[in-house]
């Protein structure tokens, strides 16, 4: 972590290879342990997405990165600094080089979508005239993927879908470098879903996000996301890619990657893949042939 | 390396080039925009050569300025023109604050739609009352459907639970109404009516007022909140598919408490404010505190008793039905809640305070005076 040092300018970007660093993480909640050494890296750049059964403590994870919850022993680093014992309202330096998309949007209800956006513009950065910050908060808007017209509706006024894109928006806001983003397709249409999921992962690699992804859409962890961290045993288990992962010999992660849906997820990625990658007759043959075996497998 | 967003405007061939230099970020430009907004000689290039680092709003800047120039951006790192190119297609001249009406149409649509409102409301809360009323002669009809221990639980909530916080407001109430009203009758050395004063105005007016106004505060807003979550989170609707008529279930017992509770919780309250009217007799005017007791019963007629009990039932009646409708009213979101809770409390705080007035005006004429 070279730019770590006495002078830092807050314009400068963390150029370290991990941008948050969880050492020895311990949450607990009277006698009741929710996390014990838990230790996660994340790489710059990439999509790490955290999955873990209900109750195991990934929102607790997330939160206690982003300084909402103090952790009862251990360090969490993002971008070089500690963020353990500082108030979450604390100016650190590192506050508005996040973004945070929270389960339901979180947005500002008396707020219409483009003055959510402006925000934390006007919390960060008040000396930007009034006109470029509107120019801000309506391409970051129309960046998020919603229509022209949502930029002065009321959150009231929105699907769950449109919602979250808001505020994914107000999370983009700042031009972070970092995204959390909490279940961002629950309760999302299969359809809505694909879409999200395509627009974070273009906009990882437009604005050159590095992004850390609650879900447990088995379809996310396998489009989009570049490693897959597991906890279980109140630590995390394994960090790696899909399919390694799936070599793993544990009972949760074989259940949970191996099971109905986790097998009919992988399926459905390999089918694209194939599409993808071959537009000659036979291979259309073959994803067809491939297609109605799944379907009859399906039935069966 | 430069810290500060910099530009500079240079001759080259075929017009004036721009030239942007350091970094060009969200947390930058803010010094550099107001000039670049005021340029307004042509531009043939943007030079972002030099440019150390840029984001999204860097690269709307220099999207913005090349597009009001007809200007061409050269030199974009890869970053830069992955930006420039995500950007594209992104103007927009959509307002940000939602659309409103000027204030000569809005006033008076505003003020329209409360009046439509109002009568609506009205309408809403009488066929409230006649649904409330048919269940409960069903339930006459068929009294194993009444739910005995729902209503104990409201009479525990509306009744046993209130019993600590209106007895003492009641009694600094008789406290207060003592110590004022005999400096006041000293004046003419009329220290003595003081028993009369707070006897009579505890017992007719001010005891089951309120307790009223307490009651509403209490428990009308808890059936207003309870009833509203319940809708919100389809509790209601789950009812009525089993077969539960939420009416029979959920209201009927919470009318009925506060209607069974509000004589019982109004005499009570009137008592306390005697024992502090006598308290305050016994320390302050030298009447001894059975003394006092005492003269009340001389100097109150029985009838005052009746006044203050015949109004307490009607009271509940209004606080329960406020609360009760304004839940079953809530639609859609949290907020409607919070609206229907306030709502409930105020309008059954001031339908009791208005219905007192013509109970006051009523008794009179009946000779109750």
């Amino acid at each position: 972590m070279a730019d770590e040092g006495e002078g830092i300018d807050r314009h400068e970007r963390f150029r370290g290879d991990y941008p948050i660093v969880v050492e020895g993480l311990e949450n607990k909640f009277g006698d009741h342990a929710v996390h014990q050494d838990l230790d996660l890296k994340v790489r710059r750049g990439e999509i790490l997405g955290v999955v873990g059964g209900s109750g195991t403590g990934k929102s607790v994870l997330m939160r206690s990165i982003i300084g909402l919850q103090t952790p009862t022993a251990g360090d969490v680093k993002v971008l070089g600094k500690s963020i353990i014992d500082t108030e979450p309202e604390d100016a650190i330096g590192v506050r508005n080089r996040w973004g945070v998309l929270f389960q339901g949007g979180a947005l500002f209800s008396t707020l219409t979508v483009g003055e959510n956006v402006e925000v934390p513009l006007k919390q960060f950065y008040p000396e930007i005239s009034d006109a470029l910050r509107e120019e801000i908060a309506r391409y970051k808007v129309l960046l998020s993927g919603l229509p022209e017209n949502a930029v002065n509706k009321y959150p009231s006024e929105l699907s769950g879908g449109m919602k979250k894109r808001a505020g994914l928006a107000r999370a983009l806001a700042l031009d972070p470098e970092l995204l959390f983003l909490d279940e961002p397709t629950a309760g999302l249409d299969p359809i809505g879903a694909a879409a999200f999921d395509n627009l974070t992962r273009e906009l990882k690699e437009t604005l050159g996000l590095t992004v850390f992804l609650i879900t447990h859409d088995l379809d996310t962890l396998h489009e989009i996301c570049d490693r897959v961290a597991v906890i279980a045993d109140r630590r995390v288990i394994a960090v790696d890619t899909v399919p390694n992962l799936m070599e793993l010999d544990h009972p949760w992660i074989q259940e949970y990657f191996n099971g109905p849906r986790g097998r009919a997820a992988l399926t459905a990625q390999a089918l694209d893949e194939l599409r993808k990658h071959m537009d000659m007759p036979v291979a259309a043959h073959a994803v067809k042939a491939l297609d109605n075996a799944a379907a009859t497998k399906d039935k069966a | 390396m430069t810290r500060l967003a910099e530009f500079e405007l240079q001759q080259g061939e075929g017009g004036s080039v721009l030239a942007l230099s350091g970094p060009y970020l969200v947390s930058t430009v803010g010094a550099v925009d107001e000039d670049l907004r005021g340029l307004d000689e042509p531009l043939a290039r943007i030079d972002l050569s030099e440019v150390s680092e840029i984001d999204t709003v860097g690269a709307w800047l220099a999207c913005q300025l090349a597009s009001r120039h007809g200007a061409e951006i050269t030199g974009a790192s890869e970053r830069a023109t992955r930006l420039l190119g995500a950007l594209t297609g992104m103007d927009s001249e959509q307002a940000l604050s939602a659309p409103r009406l000027p204030v000569w149409s809005r006033v008076p649509e505003a003020m329209g739609e409360k009046m439509f409102n109002a009568r609506s409301g009205a309408i809403g809360v009488i066929s409230f009352l006649g649904a409330a009323l048919i269940s409960a002669g069903n339930l006459i009809r068929n009294p194993r459907r009444f739910r005995t221990v729902a209503l104990v639980h409201q009479v525990e909530l509306v009744g046993v639970s209130a019993l600590p916080i209106i007895g003492l407001m009641s009694f600094l109430i008789g406290i207060v109404i003592a110590q004022q009203g005999a400096v006041q009758l000293a004046a003419f050395g009329a220290e003595t009516l003081t028993v009369n004063l707070v006897g009579r105005i505890t017992l007719r007016e001010l005891g089951v007022l309120m307790t009223a106004i307490m009651v509403a505060g209490r428990s009308g807003s808890a059936f207003a909140a309870q009833l509203g979550t319940m809708k919100l989170t389809e509790e209601v609707d789950a009812m009525r598919t089993i077969g539960i008529s939420p009416m029979e279930a959920l209201v009927i017992p919470r009318i009925l408490s506060a209607v069974l509770m509000m004589p019982l919780l109004g005499f009570y309250a009137s008592c306390m404010a005697i024992i502090g009217g006598a308290v305050v007799g016994d320390l302050m005017l030298g009447i001894p505190f059975w003394t006092f007791l005492s003269r009340i019963q001389e100097v109150v007629p029985t009838y005052d008793v009746w006044v203050g009990l015949i109004k307490a039932p009607v009271f509940g009646l209004i606080v329960g039905l406020a609360g009760c409708y304004n839940g079953m009213q809530v639609e859609g979101n949290s907020e409607e809640v919070g609206k229907r809770t306030t709502l409930s409390v105020v309008a059954a705080i001031f339908a009791v305070i208005v219905l007192d007035a013509f109970f006051a005006v009523f008794f009179t004429e009946l000779g109750w005076g």
